[in-house]
């Protein structure tokens, strides 16, 4: 602080300079955000993929997922089998005024039916609105962006994980397999 | 509205409340004192906290804040969620503190287990949880000087929390609640070329951020207006249990991340990047250095974290959990330095899916609860001064 | 009457005014109005898109071109709005108090030249650019503008509100205290043009503006013209932080409307007196003046107005880059340093003026009396520091709250004894210390 006044006209050369700068503002409806696609916008549900096991439900912390299924038989595939009898989905809504956005109900699904999308745009003027129900979850499905590339360091996907290991295994068998034929060759001859 | 009736001796007499109410004849010179309610809704409070203010003028007589009115009985909450579950409430107290109090959950469930969280998860963790701590103190930044009635500033420290916000958004898919910290690790591996991004961001802020502090930190106003008020002593400071940024303006050298560390910190501590800077004069205007002090040595922290985390070799970022994950039975207390102070978890599990009990222990309670003893004496336009400087956030007040 | 001097007509003096037809006097009258309400839509756009950019934000930009039809979309919300009336207000001043402001904001421009004598158009009258003149023009103007803090002290008071009243209170005590240094630094300006009126002031200014001859009364003008306007850096009145909103916090509506428009004519106003006596009034700028018809017909209204506007864009800047001042701290500014150095500039302006005029002194005699004048002041002060005033030491005695018989603060140096819960002592007594005390023990045991 070299003297009184010193301050102010740092501060009113700040301001001065950043007059001439261009502005950050993103114009929203003009120029709509770029969102990272973990960006947790909205759930999807992708019914297809649901097999009513309320799993998502039962774990929600904020009890914002409605499901109603009733069961149905299904004719036997094979001539003679039983009847069986599965869940159909009478009912999926997420309610969204609810709704915490933690994104449980997607980690809980084992079958993957429940997705993030990063659409916002749902605002409603009746609280009601709010809750979506499957048709419109559906629709959201549209959106689902795929998951981005993981980091060169991280673990491999356990699917590649476990399947490297059945390859190597494969590999290994395989190799043992021509090397006792190579064996028998060599006895043979 | 209750009001005060104090007989006393023109404007003298103010300092005299509570005393004379059984002396004096009334009548005569009277005076009569003001009660001013700041808040629940009010400006300056942010929130709804609210400061019942006895007034003589313009002076404060007398304050009591007043808390609850954003009570969600979250401990209560916590007994009846697991230990999923209880981290969306956890990171909802203090909502400019997610991720670091995200964190003291699952640390706390991690030791009760015997836990070992893998070292990249480690790293990365320690990682957001500085970038974490440099928005939560730039959003401070910004709201202090428009509480003093500069308004350019908070618009400059929400272009750095933007920046920072869009790398914690491609990381976490969230911007404040991030959900990311998972008992054993991160919920999810980094993206590919997120490190790169982290680190530009990181270059950016650490490169814009002088500029709040030309416009504000050195202007003659902004002096006058923060220096030597709202002093706080040392003594003060461990009567109330004040933690944080606010505790090491006023010179108690208290730091959880040196003086008991986790994550990466004890590295970090050695390596020399991170610097536990303290105060002398525990005034608004200290506090609010202390705050653009600790954002760069945030981000220093963070860049050491980037580093560290590009040099590790490949491995998971979380450890595989049980389908349902129960802690053993016992307590464990795990605090941990919030940006706004110490935040402590205690957990006591009976060996169930849910804690039996999960104690909060929030920074900003116990910052808030000094108030008092500082604003005796000052004049309204203080008492801003000095409440924009406890840097509150009030749901962690309220919990 | 009139002066031709190079081709521009001036008002010569006051006889000028007053010899309007009605219709004309009427036309000015409205043109006024109309040029104030305009100017303050677009102030009020010029202040958000400015202060956007100094925050790298856009500002306004949506409604009409540049978003320049933005002030116009607020205020037609505004009249929308529900006019909310107060339970605890005092209806007749809460009504008034609003109009107070805002007429008062529109009065004072009545006395501003923004020309000079010019043609009318379809008619072969001449008339000076200005609605009228007094004598003392300049003195109406700080009336007008003293009366107009009535509106907001009164708006303070009736709404019945703790904020409000102490918005209203700060606004009072500033007033009182910066019109008196605003008026001393008018006072040089005064002795250096000879006359009040505002008209004759701009005339005085033909040679040389006074803001730099008089840069210490521009300065303390200035700065006291910020304090006048409750703006930004001493908006205490209307600080949000603190007071909410301060005076107009349960304002609605037109109410509220009618306030915020009184604030940027204020600022108009106090920006186009300090034009008037600093900047030369409507008169050319100097490179612009040295083309003879700069001065002549309705160009001055554009010099003006680019003078007026550059004080607007300080009172941005100011209010983008600085925090609000302490009221304190802005009360010890204006007694303790705006007002002394006015009253020594003052009487150094006068002795100089007096001086020159009379013919009696030579300059050298002047700067060496100055010189001298210097010295003394610095010898004193150091005199002054070296010796110290010695504080009368506060006795260390207990404090005595009654002592006397009746309640009495601590002196300096006692402190205050603990706050007794109450009930515990029986009213009406007459106690004396022993009794005090050894209740008050008694009391602490019985805790």
């Amino acid at each position: 602080m070299s003297s009184w006044g010193s301050g102010l006209i740092r501060g009113l050369r700040v301001t001065w300079q950043n007059l001439a700068r261009r502005s950050v503002t993103a114009q929203y409806p003009d120029a709509p955000p770029e969102l990272p696609p973990r960006s947790r916008g909205v759930i999807a549900l992708f019914e297809e993929n649901c097999t009513v096991c309320m799993l998502c439900a039962r774990e929600c912390p904020c009890w914002c997922i409605y499901i109603d299924s009733h069961k149905e038989a299904v004719p036997p595939v094979e001539e003679g089998a039983r009847e069986r009898s599965t869940n159909v989905l009478d009912r999926f809504a997420i309610d969204y005024s609810l709704c915490m956005y933690c994104g449980i109900c997607i980690e809980a699904c084992p079958f993957d039916a429940l997705e993030w999308s990063p659409e916002f745009e749902y605002a409603e003027l009746d609280i009601r609105d709010l809750t979506h129900e499957k048709d419109r979850l559906r629709e959201w499905m549209w959106t689902v962006p795929a998951p981005p590339g993981l980091d060169p360091a991280a673990a491999e996907p356990k699917e590649i994980a476990t399947a490297q290991k059945a390859a190597e295994k494969a590999a290994a068998a395989s190799q043992g397999q021509a090397a006792e034929e190579t064996r028998d060759d060599g006895g043979g001859s | 509205m209750a009001e005060e009736r104090v007989v006393g001796v023109g404007a003298g007499a103010a300092g005299f409340g509570g005393y004379d109410r059984g002396g004096g004849e009334p009548g005569g010179l009277a005076t009569q004192d003001m009660v001013l309610n700041i808040g629940p809704q009010h400006p300056a409070t942010h929130g709804v906290l609210r400061l019942r203010i006895t007034l003589d003028g313009e002076r404060i007589v007398g304050c009591e804040p007043i808390v609850g009115y954003m009570h969600r009985g979250v401990e209560k909450l916590f007994e009846v969620r697991d230990y999923r579950q209880i981290i969306v409430l956890a990171n909802r107290h203090d909502w400019l503190s997610a991720f670091s109090s995200e964190l003291g959950v699952v640390m706390a469930v991690e030791r009760m287990l015997g836990m070992e969280v893998p070292e990249r998860a480690v790293w990365a963790r320690t990682l957001l949880a500085e970038m974490n701590r440099a928005l939560n103190h730039l959003m401070f930044l910004g709201s202090y000087p428009i509480e003093l009635g500069a308004i350019t500033p908070i618009f400059y420290a929400f272009r750095e929390r933007e920046t920072l916000q869009q790398v914690m958004e491609e990381i976490s898919g969230g911007r404040m609640h991030y959900m990311f910290n998972r008992v054993g690790g991160l919920k999810e591996d980094l993206p590919a070329g997120w490190l790169d991004r982290a680190s530009a961001a990181v270059a950016a802020v650490r490169r814009r951020v002088p500029q709040i502090e030309d416009l504000i930190f050195g202007n003659e106003i902004f002096l006058a207006r923060t220096r030597g008020v709202g002093t706080i002593s040392p003594e003060l400071i461990s009567a109330y249990g004040v933690s944080g940024p606010i505790a090491r303006a006023s010179g108690v050298d208290f730091d959880l991340r040196r003086d008991e560390p986790y994550l990466a910190y004890p590295e970090l501590a050695e390596e020399g990047v991170l610097r536990v800077t303290t105060g002398e004069d525990g005034d608004c205007h200290s506090r609010f250095g202390m705050l653009l002090e600790q954002v760069s040595v945030s981000l220093d922290l963070a860049d050491a974290c980037i580093a560290r985390l590009r040099s590790l070799p490949q491995g998971p970022i979380n450890q595989r959990l049980p389908k349902i994950l129960k802690a053993p039975e016992g307590a464990t207390y795990c605090w941990t330095e919030n940006p706004l102070g110490i935040n402590g978890y205690y957990l006591v599990s009976r060996g169930e899916k849910t804690p039996w009990r999960l104690k909060l222990r929030s920074a900003s309670f116990n910052n808030i609860a000094v108030l008092p003893e500082v604003l005796r004496g000052c004049v309204v336009a203080d008492m801003i001064a000095i409440l924009g400087s406890m840097f509150f956030v009030v749901g962690d007040i309220d919990k | 009457m009139i002066v031709q001097a190079l081709g521009v007509r001036t008002v010569d003096d006051l006889s000028e005014f007053g010899t309007d037809p009605w219709w004309l006097s009427l036309i000015k009258a409205v043109l006024i109005f109309v040029f104030l309400l305009l100017l303050t839509l677009f102030n009020i756009w010029f202040e958000r898109r400015v202060v956007a950019r100094m925050q790298h934000r856009a500002g306004p930009n949506k409604n009409g071109p540049f978003g320049l039809l933005q002030s116009l979309a607020d205020a037609m919300k505004l009249m929308l709005k529900e006019d909310i009336m107060v339970k605890a207000a005092d209806r007749l001043l809460y009504v008034l108090a609003p109009v107070i402001s805002v007429i008062m904001a529109f009065l004072a421009f009545a006395v501003i030249p923004f020309g000079p004598v010019v043609d009318v158009p379809f008619t072969d009258r001449q008339t000076p650019l200005q609605l009228t003149d007094l004598p003392v023009g300049v003195l109406f103007v700080i009336a007008v503008a003293s009366v107009g803090i009535y509106g907001i002290v009164l708006g303070g008071w009736a709404s019945g509100s703790t904020y409000s009243l102490l918005g209203g209170m700060r606004s009072t005590a500033q007033v009182i205290s910066y019109e008196v240094a605003m008026s001393l630094a008018l006072v040089a300006v005064f002795l250096y043009a000879g006359s009040l009126s505002t008209s004759e002031i701009v005339n005085a200014q033909q040679r040389l503006w006074y803001a730099l001859i008089l840069l210490p009364s521009f300065i303390i003008f200035w700065v006291s013209m910020v304090g006048e306007t409750n703006r930004a850096p001493f908006d205490m009145p209307e600080a949000e932080g603190e007071l909410v909103a301060g005076y107009f916090t349960e304002y609605s509506s037109m109410k509220f409307a009618m306030f915020f428009l009184a604030e940027y004519i204020n600022m108009v106003t106090v920006s186009a007196v300090a034009t008037t006596l600093f900047l030369g009034g409507w008169r050319a700028p100097w490179p612009l003046s040295l083309w003879d018809g700069a001065n002549a017909g309705y160009w001055p209204v554009l010099w003006f107005l680019a003078k007026v506007m550059m004080f607007m864009f300080v009172f941005v800047w100011l209010r983008g880059t600085l925090p609000r001042v302490r009221y304190d701290q802005f009360m010890a500014l204006g007694w303790k340093v705006l007002i002394p150095v006015a009253l020594l500039w003052t009487v150094a302006v006068a002795t100089i003026r007096a001086m020159t005029l009379d013919g009696g002194l030579d300059r050298r005699v002047l700067v060496g009396g100055a010189l001298v004048a210097v010295l003394l002041f610095l010898l004193l002060s150091i005199v002054g520091e070296r010796a110290p005033k010695e504080e009368p030491e506060a006795e260390e005695q207990p404090f005595d709250p009654f002592a006397g018989g009746y309640p009495v603060p601590p002196m300096p140096g006692q402190r205050l004894p603990r706050p007794e819960p109450a009930g515990v002592v029986p009213g009406g007594a007459q106690p004396d210390q022993e009794d005090d005390t050894a209740r008050r023990s008694a009391t602490e045991e019985g805790d």
